[in-house]
């Protein structure tokens, strides 16, 4: 009883959480490319816009939920429900820290521990595809429909150099359990090289890992790939026939396969938890250093206000940075907080890194992405995968 | 029990799914169907304690291959099949006697074959179902079939292309 109540307990934890996070990497891509573009972005729902996510969830969810007369109204309605819950449900396996300690309770960071959890993901993210196909064909919309079939076809693309990515450090590592990934990922080369996937000898995963992200893009329809839902071209794609929370329900969609998929590159090929250098050398103070150079900061431009309201407002952002990294030196929060802060880290590095692409590069055309697929990733990843498989053959005896 | 259970939660799920994909008219509701089948395949296959087998049926049958049957019925798409009005006086005679044969011959079957099966299914026994217990048996015992299927599977796409390509005038 007790374990499912934990369960219980870290599923309700871990989603609350999950949804609070995708609602605001809205507002951190819309901020990234505002920056990007040279502009502000979102600034007048709170300061710096930090309640626009909440402001535009209450608009969707009161705005007329409008269907109209000419879908296929069941799989009109089941579509959405698919793409949400075929894109949230990965994070079940997916590990976010090492076993922890709480009131004597001994448990894992993450809700649970798959040992076939690498199949499992793919197989969810395989099936993620139905979501976005039978939204544009439920449409009963050349645009959607158009959106649709182009999605199918690039997901079963890009799947392949995804799943080929990911099997070569899996040969390293000799498991399908992203624990035991992530625990072979420890210890340093010469004391100080992290041991991560693409560092690890024999063989280095960089380019698993480039093809990984390269895939990934594609998997998650994000510029440069997102032909799906390409504005000049099909309108809003597959999601043109939709509003209100339903058209919510595919945003969230998109934003969980991103999370998702950074999880599980920086489980695979950065070392999960592991810090970036020992905890001899002092790793294990970095956040508390992180959160005090920032809260010093604040502090200084309490200072000198830019603005007139600065006076007051950089000081309590202050003082919460300080009490932050503060609770970094709790011996009894310690082992929780800082793993969890290497693999956010991590994760958070990736996220940007795709609203970093979106700024920066322009959309492929159809064509291009598929014979960029089939004829340079697909190859590279099955030398890579069997150059490491011949590299692993030959150390390990 | 809870074996038990689940069990049968998703037998009669996939039973109710592929009955359902008989009867439904509209190929991309069947389509759907076969996917409810599969997916509940396999659960059970999980049930069993063959994990491998129960991700590989979820990527590769649920995954790989009704995407692929859902493309292309909506890239034809194909609409609802209508009903032809009129049937013959034989089918509508001996439609329902032939049935009942046939589920008789099922049951007589399972009534004379399956009944010294041994003992019954017991759902936390086995445990090789993990991927190195399978990869073993297929590179191992099962090596000769594994490779006449690849060199099936490559001819396959072989035909594929000469069939897909376009004629060079």
């Amino acid at each position: 009883m007790n374990y499912f109540l934990l369960t219980l307990i870290k599923a309700g934890l871990i989603a609350f959480v999950l949804v609070t996070v995708l609602a605001y990497l809205v507002w951190v891509e819309r901020k990234v490319l505002a920056h990007i573009q040279l502009r502000v972005g979102p600034n007048r729902v709170g300061p710096h816009g930090l309640l626009q996510p909440l402001s535009d969830l209450v608009k969707l969810l009161f705005k007329e939920g409008f269907i109209p007369s000419h879908v296929n109204l069941f799989f009109y309605l089941l579509a959405p429900f698919m793409a949400v819950a075929l894109s949230l449900g990965s994070i079940a396996v997916i590990p976010l820290g090492p076993q922890i300690d709480v009131f004597g309770i001994k448990t894992n960071l993450g809700l649970a521990d798959v040992n076939i959890g690498i199949l499992f993901m793919l197989g969810l993210g395989s099936l993620g595809v139905y979501g976005v196909a039978l939204a544009g064909w439920a449409s009963n919309n050349k645009y959607a429909l158009i959106g649709g079939l182009r999605s199918a076809a690039q997901m079963i693309s890009y799947e392949l150099p995804l799943a080929l990515a990911i099997v070569a450090p899996l040969l390293m590592f000799n498991t399908l359990s992203f624990r035991e990934v992530v625990d072979a990922q420890g210890g340093y080369l010469f004391g100080f090289i992290p041991q991560w996937a693409i560092f690890q000898l024999p063989v280095p995963q960089l380019i698993s890992f480039i093809i990984f992200l390269i895939a990934a893009f594609a998997e998650t329809n994000r510029i440069p790939f997102d032909l799906p839902e390409a504005e000049n071209e099909l309108v809003a794609g597959f999601h043109t026939e939709y509003s209100s929370m339903l058209f919510a329900a595919f945003f969230t969609a998109e934003y969980g396969h991103i999370t998702t998929a950074c999880m599980v590159a920086s489980v695979l090929f950065l070392g999960g938890w592991q810090p970036l250098w020992p905890a001899a050398y002092g790793s294990d103070f970095f956040p508390v250093v992180a959160h005090w150079f920032f809260a010093a900061i604040c502090f200084w431009h309490a200072r000198q206000p830019a603005r007139s309201y600065d006076r007051y407002t950089m000081p309590i952002l202050g003082i919460i940075l300080f009490g932050a990294g503060g609770l970094f030196l709790v011996p009894f929060l310690k082992p929780i907080l800082v793993p969890l802060f290497w693999f956010l880290s991590k994760v958070a590095f990736l996220i940007f890194t795709f609203v970093w692409v979106r700024g920066t590069l322009p959309r492929f055309r159809y064509d291009q992405l598929m014979r960029f697929t089939w004829t340079f990733l697909f190859p590279v990843a099955l030398v890579n995968l069997l150059i490491t498989g011949l590299l692993v053959a030959l150390t390990t005896k | 029990m809870m074996g038990v259970i689940l069990f049968a939660i998703f037998a009669t799920a996939a039973v109710a799914c592929g009955i359902n994909l008989v009867l439904q008219r509209h190929p991309v509701t069947s389509a759907l169907s076969l996917i409810g089948v599969m997916g509940s395949l396999a659960v059970l296959y999980l049930l069993l304690g063959a994990e491998f087998i129960a991700a590989v049926q979820l990527i590769v049958y649920a995954g790989a291959i009704m995407v692929l049957f859902l493309f292309v019925i909506m890239l034809l798409n194909a609409g609802e099949e209508r009903k032809i009005p009129g049937k013959s006086l034989v089918s509508k005679l001996i439609g329902l006697p032939v049935f009942v044969l046939f589920l008789g011959l099922v049951a007589y079957l399972i009534q004379t074959q399956y009944t010294h099966a041994g003992s019954p299914v017991d759902f936390d026994a086995f445990t090789g179902g993990g991927p190195r217990e399978v990869g073993m048996a297929l590179f191992t015992t099962y090596l000769l079939p594994f490779e006449v299927t690849s060199v099936l599977i490559l001819i396959a796409i072989l035909g594929a292309i000469v069939l897909a390509r376009k004629e060079i005038d």
